[in-house]
């Protein structure tokens, strides 16, 4: 059983975990799954700047900084008592793309030639995470949710406008990472 | 833009907390205990990979549409029955579950987060874990994550929706 834990876990256990959670957060009260809306709550905690958006009771939906902060720990505990130290399997197709680009690194959950301090003061690596995350945080807002609120709690209420958010979600990806990425990789 | 329509878009957006109860501070833990197992699943299914998301968009593998779908099958079997059943919470309140109304915004927007989930590797859930996990230098993606939340909100005026 512990080794079973400590090995990756195959899709079906992690897609029927986190399918649970939507009646869990509706069923434990009335909460509806959505990560992204924590960013906005930290924004009308910590720097409402008298914006329109960021006026409203925020303390009210403090039950998901308290979830946030479930998912740190979770992870936590999981890379100190769960792991083992097996490298992550890579695709050998990704293997050679990102090789191309000096990536050869495949011990850890993110590549360290792009996703560290040290990377932030090289061009690509400034653009992966801090042009990247400003996407992440302006797009979900825009979009009003994120891969949680849209693509998980919105399709299994059978919202079509989800469904419009998830595929642009997915077409947005699939041509940043097939088309723009491979120039951004090469800077 | 019409008063109403940014209303829409609002409770669209944030601000949906059904539960018209009030519960000491504490009782929010039992959010924290759901959010552990997520972020034990994140780790674990290694949803939280750049290398996984990559493969996805790239089709190389079938992990992450296999977690989404199965994810996705299971909460909708779950809305489902507790509707059909008329479930309640835990304190006996019924479950409502406000509808997304439609707005241009989940095109563009939509793309943008696509753009920013290709280059990050992760949605805001998984940012979260990669704090977890150790990934220190992920708290620079997260602040320029809310930074870009604040903007939208700074710009969302003058945004088409």
């Amino acid at each position: 059983m512990i080794e079973q834990i400590q090995q990756p876990w195959p899709w079906y256990v992690a897609g029927i975990l986190i399918g649970l959670i939507v009646p869990a957060l509706l069923i434990l009260g009335n909460k509806t799954f959505g990560i992204s809306s924590n960013l906005r709550h930290v924004c009308a905690a910590c720097f409402p700047a008298d914006i329109k958006f960021f006026k409203y009771d925020w303390k009210k939906e403090i039950w998901n900084f308290f979830f946030v902060g479930g998912i740190f720990l979770g992870a936590f505990l999981a890379n100190q008592y769960l792991m083992t130290t097996a490298s992550i399997i890579v695709d050998p197709a990704l293997q050679s793309e990102l090789a191309q680009y000096g990536i050869t690194n495949f011990n850890y959950m993110l590549p360290p030639e792009l996703f560290s301090f040290e990377a932030l003061i090289t061009v690509r690596g400034f653009i992966m995470m801090v042009v990247g995350g400003f996407l992440v945080g302006f797009g979900t807002r825009y979009a009003g949710g994120c891969t949680s609120g849209h693509a998980i709690m919105g399709l299994s209420n059978l919202q079509w406008p989800s469904l419009v958010a998830t595929i642009c979600f997915m077409a947005g990806g699939f041509l940043m990472a097939n088309i723009i990425l491979p120039w951004i990789l090469s800077l | 833009m019409n008063n109403e329509r940014v209303q829409n878009i609002d409770s669209n957006t944030a601000c949906v907390n059904a539960s018209e109860q009030q519960h000491p501070g504490w009782y929010n833990l039992k959010y924290t205990l759901v959010g552990i197992i997520f972020g034990i699943v994140f780790v674990k299914a290694e949803i939280i990979s750049w290398f996984r998301i990559q493969e996805m968009f790239r089709l190389q593998s079938f992990h992450m549409f296999g977690v989404i779908g199965t994810a996705v099958i299971v909460g909708a079997i779950s809305v489902f029955l507790i509707k059909k059943f008329n479930v309640k919470t835990i304190h006996g309140e019924e479950i409502k579950i406000a509808d997304k109304t439609f707005n241009k915004g989940q095109i563009y927007g939509g793309l943008l987060f696509g753009f920013g989930w290709a280059l990050t590797g992760a949605c805001p859930g998984p940012l979260f874990a990669h704090i977890g996990a150790g990934f220190y230098a992920i708290l620079v993606v997260i602040l320029s994550a809310i930074a870009g939340t604040w903007t939208y909100g700074y710009f969302k005026e003058k945004l088409p929706h």
